[in-house]
């Protein structure tokens, strides 16, 4: 089941870049959030904030807080312990290159040493499934590297990879923009499927896909949350002139 | 007046096109002859050496005919075996610690210039070297200390690569793991070692055949051995140096030996390499693109 994001006064560097700046919101549970602005605007780290990868990067600096369900991850948990609870898809599909398709589902479970072999068959299926990529590749689980496989269907293997460790949260940074349009309207489906049992935070730089999946946007602008609010609302009757300008086209 | 022009120009560029591709086969098979050469002369001279005894007998003494160099075959598989045991796990660690862990760090740089030198090391100097750190405190040659001299020498070859393959892993592989949830160690073990294991892999055999061949190291240090011996800690034949003292010796029936110790010794490697690339090229899958 997903759990709700809080975040307050989140503020981010690279180096003595100020990206981010005393972000605050609630992503609620159990719906898609999109994330649009122009590019540059700090999108993408602000997702690298919720799941604690954004330090992985040695000039980069985090304060604030960013509550998932009940844990206060910057307090109360590690960064290992946070990356299972909330997954990542990234923008280029990135799906293990020396792994077959079995492999980069289960790896996840595999190397943080789950052993159980029948339960791993088990998940590595439904978690196949539930990124509708089962059928087209159940014939060649162990034969196929995850890297033969197409621009789309390895973006949906990598989405298999992240529901396998079972987590809460999905962060999803502009995971179709590398993807042609049939695959996109794929991994679109596949948003409203997965949100019944998780959260989603999707970053998008296409409007109308955020109209398309997401019940709550949020506008982005030079590291500022600038607008935050119902999609249909943010689309319709934008508050802030910024919002409208963007959304209407006039920059960005 | 314009489809004359063009067809000059054409006939030009197909001209310069043939002259390139010309070019380019005769360097490459500048550089192939030799070897080529190399090898064709070493059966010519050897071939007819290599018999059953040649493998299984030691040399014979001066005088007698017949004999082989089974003892320096042996004596260079223990040495090569220990060698690789030393220079393969330190060499693939500290690739690792420059690439994945100390990345910009003073200590990197200190051991990554370290191993640029003894890269440079003259390898008369490598066998001087182990002689007083390992056979003077013994007090006697061994295999071991062969094998710590060429282990030594294999080091900086196999670090350095390591580190040029860990570091063209793309930066979203390491995310995709990290994103997981797996520790840091995890991902570099089981993720980024394993995507870089092919270039890693030839690091290791091309500095294995390298110190193959090294006769200076094992002067001082596993000394040779006239007699079968399989202990680590005697004085051991080995093929280059059984090769040396045969070639410098005043005898035909040495000379056409040692041509023959030269072609064992290469196609020895070559068996060699080849089986480590077949038996780790299984159950590794590869992508498409
Ligand atoms: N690895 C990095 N090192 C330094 N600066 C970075 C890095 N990644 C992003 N930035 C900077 O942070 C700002 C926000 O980037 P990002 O979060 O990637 O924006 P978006 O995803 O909205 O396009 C940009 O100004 C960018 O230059
Ligand atoms: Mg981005």
């Amino acid at each position: 089941m997903g759990v709700g994001i809080e975040v307050s006064n989140l503020n981010a560097w690279y180096g003595a870049n100020h990206t981010l700046q005393d972000i605050s919101l609630r992503i609620p549970p159990n719906q898609a959030t999109a994330l649009i602005g122009p590019s540059g605007c700090g999108k993408s780290t602000f997702v690298r904030c919720l799941n604690r990868m954004h330090e992985t990067n040695p000039i980069a600096r985090v304060t604030g807080s960013v509550r998932i369900g009940d844990l206060d991850i910057y307090k109360d948990a590690k960064p290992v312990e946070i990356r299972r609870r909330v997954g990542m898809v990234f923008q280029r599909p990135n799906p293990f290159p020396t792994m077959s398709i079995y492999d980069n589902v289960a790896s996840g479970l595999k190397l943080n040493g789950f052993r159980n072999r029948r339960a791993l068959d088990e998940i590595v299926e439904k978690s196949l499934r539930n990124s509708a990529l089962w059928d087209e590749v159940k014939d060649d689980l162990r034969k196929k590297s995850g890297a033969s496989l197409s621009g789309g269907q390895q973006q949906r293997l990598c989405i298999a990879r992240a529901l396998a460790v079972d987590p809460e949260v999905i962060l999803m940074d502009e995971p179709a923009s590398a993807l042609d349009p049939v695959s996109t309207s794929k991994i679109e489906d596949l948003i409203f499927e997965l949100k019944t049992h998780y959260t989603i935070v999707i970053v998008t730089h296409n409007m109308q896909q955020a109209a398309r999946v997401a019940e709550k946007t949020g506008f982005f602008l030079n590291g500022r949350l600038v607008e935050f609010d119902s999609t249909h609302k943010i689309f319709t009757n934008p508050s802030d002139k910024r919002t409208e300008d963007y959304i209407t086209g006039r920059f960005g | 007046m314009a489809t004359a022009n063009n067809n000059t120009r054409y006939l030009l560029r197909d001209l310069t096109d043939k002259l390139a591709s010309t070019l380019a086969v005769l360097a490459t098979l500048l550089v192939i002859a030799p070897l080529v050469a190399i090898f064709v002369y070493l059966i010519y001279k050897g071939a007819s050496s290599v018999n059953l005894a040649f493998f299984t007998q030691i040399p014979a003494p001066v005088g007698e005919a017949g004999g082989g160099m089974g003892n320096a075959i042996a004596g260079s598989l223990l040495i090569l075996l220990m060698g690789s045991c030393i220079g393969v796990p330190i060499g693939i660690s500290g690739g690792i610690f420059l690439a994945e862990f100390g990345r910009g760090t003073k200590i990197a740089n200190a051991i990554r210039f370290t191993a640029d030198v003894l890269n440079g090391v003259p390898s008369i100097v490598m066998g001087i070297a182990v002689y007083s750190l390992v056979v003077k405190p013994q007090g006697h040659f061994s295999a071991f200390a062969g094998g710590v001299a060429l282990g030594i020498m294999m080091v900086p070859t196999i670090m350095r690569t390591t580190e040029e393959m860990l570091l063209m892993v793309p930066n979203a592989i390491r995310e995709a793991a990290l994103g997981l949830g797996l520790p840091n160690w995890r991902s570099v073990l089981s993720i980024t070692l394993k995507t870089a294991s092919p270039g890693i892999i030839t690091g290791c055999m091309l500095a294995f055949a390298r110190v193959a061949g090294e006769t200076a190291p094992l002067i001082f240090t596993a000394f040779g051995n006239s007699f079968w011996n399989w202990h680590p800690n005697e004085p051991t034949a080995a093929l280059p140096l059984q090769i040396y003292v045969f070639a410098i010796s005043p005898y035909d029936d040495w000379h056409r030996l040692a041509w023959a110790g030269a072609l064992v010794l290469i196609v020895l490697i070559v068996l060699a390499v080849s089986l480590v690339r077949y038996v780790t090229s299984r159950g590794v899958m590869k992508g498409a693109s």
